[in-house]
């Protein structure tokens, strides 16, 4: 019984694939961040044209969408990780996972809308 | 009962190894970054949406407070980017000992502490 609950709060159910996710998430998301900051550095006086058509070709659209995925599943691992670390009741355990986790759905689905409205 | 007896471990008594400083604010970063996330997307889509809200995010973004919040961020990002690659690096078993660990983390701590000015610098 006990086993059964742990099992259903632990929602991703096997580390092993949470391990390599969490990796390969974060060199995406590395390469994004780094590219992102470094045109922002090499762009002083950026204006808003040049800004928006960025984000208007298609490479960098996907790039971002697969940036949001990222964030998404990375961002899950890790605040999953962290909250099973340091609480201890399974009922709030559970409330503040699931809203993190809606919280993070719902910023992908913003997060698009932003790029197809651009 | 016994009133002598520990009643809790206080945890700032302790003195911590610089590889556990390393691994708690790879933690608190995450977080941290995490809990910003929607108001760096609302900054996305006002950049994005027309060139009046654009002048009007960069003219928010002048103002001190702002700045502030921005470069908490960005250095609660690079300081888990860069012990982010530290924790890659280990995977691939560079860098495992407890010697070299100790380094690495004081590595990260340094980079960090020089990406955190730069981008200080870079801001103001």
């Amino acid at each position: 019984m006990v086993n059964k609950l742990t099992s259903i709060t632990s929602l991703t159910r096997n580390g092993v694939r949470d391990w390599l996710v969490q990796r390969v998430t974060s060199l995406i998301l590395a390469v994004y961040i780094l590219f992102l900051l470094g045109y922002l550095v090499f762009h002083p006086s950026i204006e808003f044209f040049a800004w928006q058509s960025l984000f208007q070709s298609t490479a960098f659209r996907v790039f971002s969408v697969l940036f949001l995925l990222s964030l998404m599943w990375h961002a899950w691992i890790g605040m999953w990780t962290i909250v099973t670390d340091y609480i201890k009741p399974a009922d709030i355990r559970l409330a503040v996972i699931l809203i993190i986790i809606i919280a993070l759905f719902a910023y992908v689905i913003w997060g698009i809308d932003i790029l197809w409205s651009a | 009962m016994n009133k002598q007896r520990p009643i809790n471990v206080y945890l700032l008594t302790y003195k911590y190894p610089v590889t556990a400083i390393i691994s708690v604010l790879h933690r608190v970063s995450g977080a941290f970054v995490f809990l910003l996330i929607p108001l760096l997307l609302w900054m996305l889509a006002s950049s994005l949406a027309s060139p009046q809200q654009f002048d009007e995010l960069q003219g928010m973004l002048g103002n001190p407070m702002m700045k502030l919040i921005l470069w908490l961020f960005l250095s609660a990002l690079l300081y888990h980017l860069v012990a982010g690659i530290r924790h890659l690096a280990m995977d691939f078993g560079v860098g495992e000992s407890l010697n070299s660990a100790c380094r690495s983390a004081w590595a990260v701590a340094i980079i960090a502490a020089i990406l955190i000015l730069l981008t200080g610098i870079w801001l103001w």
